[in-house]
Formats: structure tokens, sequence, C-alpha cells
């Protein structure tokens, strides 16, 4: 076992990361030692990120401990690029976090100040250029390769020319060069897109209160509603989230069936998901910013109420669905589309009706003839026990809830085969059976459909029945 | 302008008297289609009310199930939806909704949606909050057994509720026991054998409902239907029968293609009947 990572104290001791643990509980017997979590280390460093939303959206996470933040044209915000580290600094502080900053014009040279700057210098590309060459990166042997060369700062590789390092240490080598000072891109990749629908409203003071943080969620709103009708636009997605002063951020999240702009609906949206919520909103030591995005929009225009009462009331049922859907979870508020397939059980496809508004078309009954498909299928079928004349004839007799009903009526098979051309692997669907329905009537007068699963004598000799649902 | 701004309002105004004195009180009824039923409520199913259906054995959840497809069906005024609430296990108990039996009732599974509540405090909360919204023509809620929490004050908010906006209430009781409350109609549900089609097939569906209890009116009376996909209504199954022994108006029957074995047999839902 190795130490991972050291606090200063015991760097004051002597020892180092990456060091044995034998070698120093030797060299310090007193040591505590607690096992490395990456995955927990992974999600604070994701938590920080979250909070440095604060500064800028563009925020980008390198585990196990780098944090980009693309401050071009939002530094001027905090007061300038020096003022904006000194509160990163302080911010991240607060919290015993030993804080490096590299400020540059690319990720990769901000990436290598942070980690291997030393000192002041006059200019970004002075401080480039002495850097030393571990900021290349390059594999142990490059980078003692470089040394021996009597190349020791950036400056120095920098200035010969790329062929001869190309030839001696990889197109590599020159790469890494390059994007450290300028010459090729290296993008930054942020963990959330930029999204023109935020609204923020930052305390001078941590609030405590959750009554208050959701007001000033609802004048949030109502400043995007402003926005809303001059871009004749409608939410359908809204998120907020509630800023902590210890660096958590809870989000919630609301959906609309309709584009709407309806600040109070909304916010009722907004009470019904908080009511719901398996974590509830904890303001902790106090929140510090409230936040606001819009991640939908669609397109609203303005309409005129209140002459035909239907039109309000259309809306009235939007909104009712909206609510339900906060209340049971969007998925278990669902439409039902048809699909191209025989199998009864696969025949539709349910979705969200909060997602998908638009209407389908169902192939109409045939006229005349009575329902062949139950309303409800049994889901799995449930098995029962067939006394058959023949055995690939009708059921005669069966056994269902431990109960023995006769059959007196009977039609089918209607034989559905398996849909052997999506088995990728089996060509000739061998493993899967053909199911020949029948529709019966016991003596009683109950409808039954039922099925037998395997083809007697070609896929099974001893076929399993099946009761898929009850008619009406 | 002026003129027709003032008439449109007095048009109004009219319109909003008759409403509210009940005037217009037939526009209330839902009609079943089966006369003697219908003369027997009095016009026929009272829309903005709460209609309870039972299932009068277990084996009966499928017809009772059906049956309250079918009264929403008859209640549901056009380019209304209709909303079925039902607790998360009930697919584990009366199955999995298939929008395809829907249609094969008559109704279109467009107009339809499905809502699954995680317990059945949270059921009756939506059903009355669904039952104000007058984008619905009916809502079915299906609750089984007898939870504690439906007692006589949980009826009596549903049928406020379903007052206030016109939305016709079927609650479907399944697995439970009659308790009082307060629904306008009660009903139990039994299949009953159909009319057989040509080679001994099972018919239309067909069913004993018996009118348990009816809030303004006699009750106590049981009538056999027969459900009438094409024209949504319920009729009389006797007279199907004759229709059914009228050889002259069957198809006539001709050569019929032996199945291909590991083939389906259909490419639509109707298929041919093997005389």
């Amino acid at each position: 076992m190795r130490l991972a990572a050291i606090n200063p104290l015991a760097g004051d001791e002597g020892l180092a990361a990456g060091m044995t643990l034998a070698d120093a509980r030797a060299m310090v017997p007193e040591l505590q030692i607690y096992n490395s979590d990456p995955a927990a280390d992974e999600d604070f460093l994701d938590r920080l990120a979250d909070g440095c939303t604060r500064y800028t959206p563009n925020v980008a996470v390198y585990p196990p401990d780098i944090i980009i933040m693309d401050i071009g044209g939002s530094a001027h915000l905090s007061g300038g690029e020096r003022k904006l580290s000194r509160s990163v600094k302080e911010y991240l502080g607060r919290r015993q976090i030993t804080v490096r900053i590299g400020l540059a014009s690319t990720t990769d040279a901000a990436r290598a100040l942070a980690e291997f700057s030393s000192g002041h210098h006059n200019s970004e590309m002075c401080a480039i250029e002495a850097l030393p060459v571990a900021a290349l990166r390059l594999d142990a042997e490059g980078d003692l390769g470089l040394r021996r060369a009597g190349l020791q700062t950036i400056g120095e590789v920098a200035s010969r020319p790329r062929s001869a390092i190309a030839a001696r240490f990889g197109t590599r080598a020159v790469f890494a060069l390059e994007k450290l000072i300028g010459a090729a891109e290296s993008p930054l990749n942020p963990r959330r897109h930029e999204i023109p629908w935020v609204f923020e409203r930052r305390f001078p003071e941590p609030i405590a209160s959750k009554v208050y943080a959701l007001k000033v969620l609802h004048g949030l709103l109502e400043e995007a509603k402003i926005r809303l009708i001059e871009e004749d636009r409608g939410g359908r997605h809204f998120e907020a989230s509630f800023h902590r002063v210890d660096g958590r951020v809870q989000y919630v999240q609301v959906e609309t069936g309709l584009p709407s702009r309806d600040t109070k609906a909304i916010t009722r949206l907004f009470d019904e998901r908080l009511d719901t919520l398996a974590d509830p909103l904890d303001p902790g030591f106090g929140f510090d910013s409230v936040g606001l995005r819009i991640l939908r929009t669609d397109p609203l225009k303005p309409h005129q109420s209140q002459l035909e009462k239907e039109a309000r009331e259309e809306d009235n049922s939007a909104e009712f669905l909206d609510r339900l859907a906060v209340r049971l979870g969007r998925n278990r508020l669902l439409t039902f589309r048809s699909r191209d397939t025989h199998i009864p059980e696969k025949s539709q496809v349910a979705s969200a009706a909060i997602h998908d508004t638009t209407q389908h078309n169902w192939t109409a009954a045939t006229q005349a003839e009575p329902p062949v498909r139950p309303l409800q299928l049994f889901d799995p079928p449930h098995p029962i026990t067939v006394i058959a004349e023949i055995p690939d004839g009708p059921p005669k007799r069966f056994r269902w809830h431990g109960k023995s009903r006769d059959v007196t009526r009977f039609e089918g098979p209607e034989r559905i085969a398996s849909e052997w051309w999506l088995g990728g692997d089996d060509p000739l669907g061998a493993g899967q059976w053909t199911r020949d329905y029948f529709r019966i009537e016991d003596t009683s007068g109950r409808r039954y459909w039922v099925f037998r699963y395997g083809l007697y004598g070609r896929e099974t000799s001893d076929p399993q029945w099946y009761l898929h649902g009850l008619f009406a | 302008m002026r003129d027709s701004i003032q008439s449109l309002s007095a048009i109004r105004e009219r319109i909003a008297g008759d409403w509210q004195s009940g005037k217009a009180a037939a526009w209330d009824m839902a009609l079943s289609g089966h006369a003697a039923l219908d003369s027997y409520l009095d016009g026929g199913l009272r829309r903005g009310q709460l209609h309870e259906i039972f299932a009068s054995s277990a084996d009966d959840n499928g017809s009772a199930a059906g049956f309250a497809a079918m009264l929403a069906l008859c209640a549901t005024q056009p380019r209304k939806r209709t909303l079925w609430l039902r607790t998360l296990d009930a697919p584990r108990q009366g199955g999995r909704f298939n929008s395809a039996g829907l249609a094969e009732l008559g109704g279109d599974p467009a107009a339809f949606l499905m809502a699954v509540a995680p317990d059945d405090t949270v059921l009756l909360r939506s059903a009355a909050d669904a039952l104000r919204c007058t984008g619905f023509g009916s809502v079915i809620i299906e609750c089984w057994g007898s939870p504690a929490i439906l007692d006589l004050t949980a009826s009596r908010r549903l049928t406020l509720a379903a007052g206030q906006a016109g939305v016709t209430a079927f609650m479907l009781r399944l697995g439970a026991r009659e308790q009082p409350s307060t629904a306008d109609t009660r009903w139990s549900v039994q299949s009953a054998p159909s009319t057989p089609l040509e080679a001994n097939a099972p018919g239309h569906p067909v069913l004993d409902v018996t009118l348990l209890r009816q809030r303004s009116g006699p009750a106590g009376k049981s009538w056999r239907m027969e459900w009438n996909r094409d024209q949504r209504r319920f009729q009389d199954p006797a007279r199907n029968a004759a229709n059914g022994n009228d050889h002259s108006a069957a198809p006539l029957s001709g050569a019929v293609v032996s199945i291909p074995a590991g083939k389906p047999v259909t490419h639509s839902w109707g298929f041919k009947r093997r005389a």
C-alpha cells in the first residue's frame, strides 16, 4: 500500500505521496491513515465545480484535482481576473482546500501554470517559457531525454526547430508544446452547455428560510416571464438551483406539457415537486444564491383570452396534467402509440404524456366483428392446464385460479409467429416459438384469450397453454 | 357591431340561465342505448356524477373493467379525453392496459390517458383534481380492495368535484365489498353467454348488469345487455340473435385456405373465421 495523498502536517514530517505505507509508518509511527476513495473525491470535485458556476457557466472538470473555468467574458463581473482569482481562493479556502490558480489563454497553459509555475512573471508568455519541461507531460523517458539534451524550460524547447523535436521525441511532444504555447487549439469540454435562459439572484447574506427562497424563485420566474413575452416564447422545462454556502447545490426541475409563462402555475409545479422530493430542500447554513434556468422553450404567441370560454377550459386540463406528471412522475402519466408488430404485448408503446403531445392514429377495429383483443393483458401470461381433444386442437376444458372451466365456444387459432427476423444470431428463429391464440367462452359466459405456446410436433412435443387476457 | 355584441351576450346569458335552472338537463344525461335501462334510469346515466361499478366475482374483473370502459365511451363527449387512474399494483392483479383492446371496444386510444399512482391516497387525490378539469369527458378510477381512506368523505369529495366541471366519474371497485358512498348509481357486473356467431364462435360482449343502488330512484333490477362496438352503445342481445339466425344476411362461406405453418394468419386484427 502506498500513500495517495498527504496533508501539510505530514509533509512537514518528511512524508510524500507515493511512499509505501511501511516506510511512512517507520518514519512517523503515530501516522493516521484513511483509505483513499477516488469516487468520493470525484463527487467532491463535481460539487465544487457546481459551486464554481457562480463565476462562469463554462466549467470543466479534470479528475482527480483540476477544475477549469472559462472566464472569458465573465471576469469583469467579479472585477477583473485578479479579483476573481482572489475570490476563488477565498471561496475554496474557506473549506480548507489548497488552491493553486493558473491564469492563461489556453486550457493546457492554465493547467501547466497552476501546477508548475513559481514566482512572478511579466507576461503570460514569459511565465510559460519559464516552466520546466515536465509541464509537457511526456513520459519519463522523454522527460529525461529533454533534460539530457540540456533543455530545462519550455522556452528553450520552443526555440528549437520543431522537426528536430519531432524526430527525437515524437510528434506527441511537438503537439503538447504547440498546445502549451497556444499555437494549437486545446478546446475546453464544459460540463454544461451554455444556456441563455439563466436568471440568478445572489444574497449579500446567506438566507436560511426556505419560504423566502421560494419567493425569490417566484421573482425570478416573473423576471423570466418578461423576457419570454418579449421573445414570444413559453418555457417547457424549468430548473431551479439553490446554492448553499457550503458549495452544495440542489436542483429541482419541472416540465410542462404546453409552453407556459404562467408564473403562478409554474410556482405551483415547483411547490408540488418540492413536496414529493425524497431529499427535501435543506437550507443548511443558508442559501447564498438562487438560480433559475429554462432548459427548453417553445414558441408561444400571445392569445386573446376570455372571449371564448372553451379556450380557457383547454388550458385548465393542460395545467392539471402538468401537475399530475410532477406528482406521479413523468413516466407514470402515459399516452399510447401503436407499433407495427403482431406480438400482442409489444403492439403498443407507452410514452410520457407530457413529452408526447402529438396525436396518434390507431387502426379502427373491423366492423361487426366482436372484440378480438382484450382490454387488459396479463403480464406475464398466466399458465393454465388445458385438456384438448387433439394436441394441436382448441381447448376443451381448462383450469385457472384453481377452478375447472368447460369451453362451450371457441374461435381460432389465430396464429402469431415469433419475430424471427429480429433475433440476430438465430436467422431461423429456432429458439422462438409460435403462438396459437383462441378466443373461448366457458359455460358461465366468461370470455378468455388463451394461447398455446409452440407448434405441436414441430417446435415442441408438449406445448404449454397460457391465459393472456379476459374479454369483457 | 355593438348590436351583435349585445345579442351575443344576451344569448350567452340565456344559455347560462338554462344551465343553472337545469333546463338543459337532457344534455347532462349519457344514453347507454339500452331502452329499458335508460327509461328505468329516467333518461340515462347522469353526467357529472360518481358511478360505482363492482365485479360480481373475482372472475368478472375483466368484464367490470370492460363495462367501465364502455360506460365511459357512452359518457365522454366528442373531442374530450378519458383518464384512467390506477395504482402501481393494479397491473399485477388485473393485467397491463392494452390500447388495442380499447380500440376493439370502440374507443380511441389517442384520446386516452393512463395515470399510475403510487398508492390509494394519491389515487383519490389525483382523481378529485382530474374531475375538476373540463378537458376530460370521463375519469375511470380503478380501486382494488376496500382501502380505509375511501370513506364517505372521500366519495363525497369526488362527487362534488365531478359536479363542478361536469366530468363523469366511474369508480371501478375490484375485489371490494359494498360500503356506503355518495355515488349516484352502483352497478354489479357479471359476464353472460354471448350470442354465438358462425362456427360457434364467441360473439359480442354480453353482460348481466344489476343496478344495486340509485340515489334518486328505484334499484335492484337486472338487465342483460350486449355492447355494440360500431355504434358505441348497448342493445338487447335478443335482437342480435334474430339477426344471427337470419342466414340471408350472413356472408357466404367460401373455400378457406389452410393456414401455412410458421406464418401469422392475420394482417389486421380481423381474420377469417373458419366455418
